[in-house]
């Protein structure tokens, strides 16, 4: 089951009309796009845009209404395409296996594929969490940890697998401006040594400006732009100017504008 | 609520959570710690509870009997009645509601937590099925306990019986003749009939609470409702297939 996974390689993932509604709310409106190996691409937009989604649909947890999302041309809803190719997701909220505390955690992956010996799965997982700072969290359990520790873990837990295709959810929120940055140099670093696909949804202006190779900006379930980093900022439309340079203006709030419109 | 589609729907998905997870039969040495795990959390901490339970039974079988036949001299058939009760009816549905309240609740809140706060999710990224990892150390767990379970239930019942009969003064049964008349009437075929059933309720407690566990989706509210639906459920299938069974054994 495992022995015919191209190692190594990293994949391509192309976003075919995908849609998805609950109920009657649209989430996901026809979105198109297309990753190429190797790349990190990142999507920006507000809360609420469908980011997260968009990801769960990528890896195969949620199945599209319409369209298909392919992963080196397999559609990602077929099993085999899971079992050949290695992927890894960094949840929003962590998912960090609460009965396991976080050595476990990390090993669990490398334990069940049968992928290294005793040892060698004790030197992956402790490098991998003393790259993140987390050496003496080793034997905790997620309950003990604070929020951005988890966030770390769960990092940590994807990085071990080294997967040929890395999902990040907002990596950096919870976390402070350094360790932001840190994880920043990680996402770079891992994809420059294994030529990883990333794809990392973020509101961090400074990871998607710096790191990234394209950025995608969502708003409310749709791609309004993608870009390169220099020629997202030079754009003229409105709507990605005023999320990405948003000015706090105290005499004519936000809120406010919109209680007056009503 | 009970309407049949949903019924049918709820009986076929455990049906097919059951076959799947014995398809990674396989994979079992590296479930092995965590087979040990649930068969110490089944077997040792459960086994109290039920020696407990069916102590009480046994010895109020015996009283109930006792006191119903007085001066009929009718005495000493007590063993033979308590011994066939538990060895048929009462230690494998009372061991088995004892394993749905004791262990069933707990599989459900410990698999729906795991599916709403997306540990399933994160083990499916993974390529770890939930069916390999979490249903099945759990299922050969049960059906290696029940057994041992449902033999304490029934001998510790016997003994129960035979305290009561020796001890209480108006029924005064010496335990030699309680044992002579209990080993005359329960045959080794009563026995495995009873082992049967054990086995039969152990397994689908723990496939229907895996089930339900497995397919929770919301919050801690929907968690509370799995894990009540889940012990709900286990009993009343419990008690139904425990007249359909009896009925083809007999
Ligand atoms: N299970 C669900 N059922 C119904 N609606 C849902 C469900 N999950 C998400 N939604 C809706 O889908 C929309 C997009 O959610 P999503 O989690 O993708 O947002 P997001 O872009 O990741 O936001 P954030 O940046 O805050 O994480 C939201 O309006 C949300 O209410
Ligand atoms: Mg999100």
């Amino acid at each position: 089951m495992t022995n015919n996974r191209n190692i190594g390689q990293a994949i391509s993932v192309n976003v075919v009309d995908l849609s998805k509604s609950f109920g009657s709310e649209k989430v996901l409106k026809n979105i198109n796009f297309n990753v190429t190996p190797g790349e990190i691409f990142v999507i920006m937009g507000p809360s609420g845009a469908g980011k997260s989604i968009m990801l769960k649909h990528i890896i195969g947890l949620l199945r599209p209404d319409t369209g298909k999302v392919l992963l080196n041309e397999m559609d990602v809803i077929e099993r085999k395409t899971v079992e050949q190719n290695v992927i890894a997701m960094v949840f929003q909220e962590g998912a960090l296996f609460n009965s396991l505390n976080v050595f476990d955690n990390l090993a669990l992956y490398l334990r069940e594929h049968r992928r290294y010996n005793k040892n060698n799965i004790r030197t992956k997982v402790t490098h991998a969490l003393e790259m993140l700072s987390l050496g003496n969290a080793i034997d905790k359990f997620p309950p003990e940890l604070s929020g951005g520790m988890r966030k770390r873990v769960a990092i940590a837990r994807a990085l071990v697998m080294e997967p040929q295709l890395l999902l990040y959810d907002e990596p950096t929120s919870e976390l402070d401006p350094t360790m932001g940055a840190t994880i920043s140099e990680i996402i770079a670093t891992v994809r420059n040594e294994t030529q990883v696909t990333s794809i990392v949804v973020s509101h961090d202006r400074d990871l998607a400006l710096t790191i990234s190779d394209r950025v995608a900006l969502m708003m409310a379930g749709e791609i309004i732009e993608i870009n390169t980093p220099e020629n997202l900022t030079k754009s003229k439309d409105p709507r990605v100017q005023s999320f990405l340079n948003p000015k706090i203006n105290i005499d004519q709030p936000r809120f406010r504008q919109k209680e007056e419109n009503k | 609520m009970f309407s049949l589609s949903k019924i049918l729907e709820a009986i076929g998905s455990s049906v097919l959570l059951f076959l799947r997870s014995f398809t990674y039969l396989p994979s079992i040495t590296r479930q092995f710690p965590r087979f040990m795990d649930q068969c110490y959390i089944m077997g040792y901490t459960t086994l109290p509870l039920v020696a407990i339970l069916s102590f009480f039974i046994g010895s109020v079988l015996a009283l109930q009997i006792g006191y119903s036949f007085q001066g009929v001299s009718f005495n000493q058939y007590i063993g033979s009645i308590v011994g066939l009760a538990m060895v048929r009816e009462m230690g494998p549905v009372m061991t088995s509601i004892m394993v749905a309240g004791r262990i069933g609740s707990a599989i459900t809140a410990e698999l729906a937590s795991m599916k709403v706060y997306n540990e399933v999710d994160a083990l499916k990224t993974m390529n770890i099925p939930p069916e390999r990892i979490l249903v099945l150390p759990r299922l050969l767990a049960i059906i290696l306990v029940m057994p041992v379970l449902a033999i304490t239930a029934i001998t510790v019942g016997w003994l129960g019986g035979a305290l009561v009969a020796q001890n209480v003064s108006f029924i005064d049964l010496d335990h030699e003749i309680y044992f002579r008349v209990l080993k005359k009437f329960v045959t080794i075929d009563a026995i495995m009939d009873g082992l049967c059933k054990a086995e039969i309720f152990g397994i689908a407690v723990v496939t229907v609470c895996c089930n339900i566990g497995l397919r929770t989706h919301g919050g801690p509210r929907e968690i509370g409702n799995a894990v009540t639906k889940g012990v709900v459920t286990s009993i009343i299938l419990i008690l139904f297939l425990n007249y359909f069974i009896t009925k083809a054994l007999l």
